[in-house]
């Protein structure tokens, strides 16, 4: 095993899940979709953001939960990147909202990136590049979605609400340690929105196989030959989930155990929140981990590209975990709503006047 | 004119900053320029704790134009831990689940939007205590 040294790690880590909750028996119920067109997605129930919530808002909340564990002056941040395919505006940062919100501004950095699910998992690299070399102090990456679907497209039972954060920092102080990060892309077209349509098309035959497989197995493969790491090394491994199958059965393909992947599947649960999917596996994780842990997350985006990265939890990760709410709490704060309701809040009822 | 107002105000209103009286010691929420219960201009900006308790509410189920999505609105008085009482809409709470000295802490929240191609205005809203509810 080589690995080379981290200089960056995680000092704060959030989330944050909105607390109403769509069965997908009620989707299947409104669409006539029998039993077995959609329970292979094994997931229950998605998370459905409330009526004044955004990704803005929760990408807020996920940030200060992230805040309030790094303990350090929100003026130190030098960089806030916020990941999202659900930007409230097309044209104005949500970056520069969260930072003011959270009192970064002005001397930082701030930009908004998209690559599908996997722009949050971009932020956290450039974060971690940052922070590496010294230009910055700290660095904070959001990954946040409301995420859009068609309604009555399949991807309905999945596309959720949620968000997820991390201050990243010097990896003296930090609570785990990124000690190698690969990242691995091409030009695939399994799924996209163009400009001004509200709902994104996927390419059928493109998003299993040659999208999510192949990206993610590219780049946890990469890890391994790199740094000499082999799935036994690692104590979780955590994945992209567009639904509660797919992570399953690529920790299967590359050699991971159903006990390494279990803590990280947040979407059998609430759904797939998108840019916040992977890294809400993580945030999962971080709540329990132990010093000494190793962990293996994948996140994955259209169009397509996965980063893999090998973190170590160090001692400073007890105390953090007390700071802020767990994802357990989120997660278990729930009202279900009706098919109706879920129209009602993501204004997918038109009718009404909007002045 | 509303836009240039709010973006104005909008620190405290994001990051829950009241005044705190430099002559009798009393902090108020949103600062003003003069302290409401001496008069002394001698005021420093403070963080407030976010978590207090709600001392009183209304429902309002029948909301005009751009905020009925959100309907019903609630308002609450919500006492501070340190005091301070300051009125704010609520929000993750059902009509049913509301009571007197329910605990509640701050969340950001879309408080309004000017229309479907304005800007949208973001501020603190109160809900039940993660955990609690
Ligand atoms: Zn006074």
């Amino acid at each position: 095993m080589k690995v080379t040294s981290g200089k960056a790690g995680i000092h704060g880590w959030g989330g944050y899940v909105p607390r109403y909750r769509l069965p997908t028996k009620e989707i299947a119920r409104v669409w006539g979709w029998p039993d077995h067109q959609y329970k292979g997605l094994n997931v229950s129930h998605k998370s459905v953001d409330g009526p004044d919530e955004d990704s803005t808002t929760m990408g807020f909340e996920a940030a200060y939960n992230a805040l309030l564990r790094a303990k350090i002056d929100p003026s130190l941040i030098g960089a806030v990147f916020f990941g999202s395919e659900s930007k409230v505006y097309a044209v104005k940062p949500s970056a520069t909202l969260i930072a003011e919100m959270i009192g970064a501004t002005p001397e930082t950095m701030a930009s908004d990136l998209e690559f599908a699910c996997r722009a949050g998992s971009e932020g956290l690299r450039a974060s971690l590049a940052l922070v590496s070399s010294g230009m910055v102090k700290y660095a904070l990456a959001v990954g946040s979605d409301t995420a859009q679907a068609e309604p009555g497209d399949v991807l309905e039972f999945t596309a959720s609400s949620g968000a997820a954060a991390f201050i990243v920092g010097p990896a003296e102080g930090a609570a785990a340690i990124v000690e190698y990060s690969y990242t691995y892309v091409t030009d695939t077209p399994d799924f996209w929105r163009r400009a001004e349509k509200p709902y994104p098309r996927h390419g059928e035959g493109f998003t299993g196989e040659p999208a999510y497989f192949a990206h993610i197995m590219g780049a946890v493969k990469g890890l391994f030959k790199k740094t000499g790491l082999k799935p036994e090394d690692f104590d979780y491994a955590i994945f992209h989930q567009p639904n509660g199958k797919f992570p399953v059965r690529v920790a299967q393909r590359l050699g991971f155990t159903y006990e390494q992947v279990e803590r990280g599947l947040v979407t059998p649960m609430i759904g797939n929140t998108y840019n916040a999917s992977a890294l809400l596996g993580l945030v999962r994780v971080l709540d329990v981990a132990k010093p000494g842990q190793r962990i293996l997350l994948a996140p994955f985006g259209s169009g397509a590209g996965s980063d893999a990265y090998s973190i170590i939890v160090t001692d400073e990760i007890v105390e953090k975990q007390k700071l802020a709410p767990a994802l357990d709490d989120y997660i278990n704060r729930k009202l279900e709503v009706d098919y109706a309701t879920y129209t009602r809040f993501r204004r997918i009822l038109t009718m009404l006047a909007r002045g | 004119m509303v836009l240039a107002r709010w973006w104005r105000t909008r620190i405290p209103r994001y990051r829950l900053i009241g005044a705190q009286c430099k002559s009798c010691g009393r902090a108020h929420y949103p600062p003003r320029k003069a302290c409401p219960y001496c008069g002394s201009t001698e005021l420093e900006q403070v963080m407030l704790p976010r978590r207090g308790i709600l001392e009183s509410y209304t429902v309002v189920q029948s909301i005009p134009g751009d905020t009925r999505f959100q309907a019903p609105i609630i308002v609450g008085l919500v006492r501070l831990e340190n005091g301070v009482r300051l009125v704010a809409e609520l929000t993750d709470v059902q009509p049913e689940e509301l009571k007197l000295g329910l605990e509640v802490e701050a969340t950001m929240r879309r408080i309004r939007e000017d229309g479907d191609n304005g800007t949208i205005m973001y501020g603190l809203k109160f809900r039940p205590i993660l955990g609690k509810s």
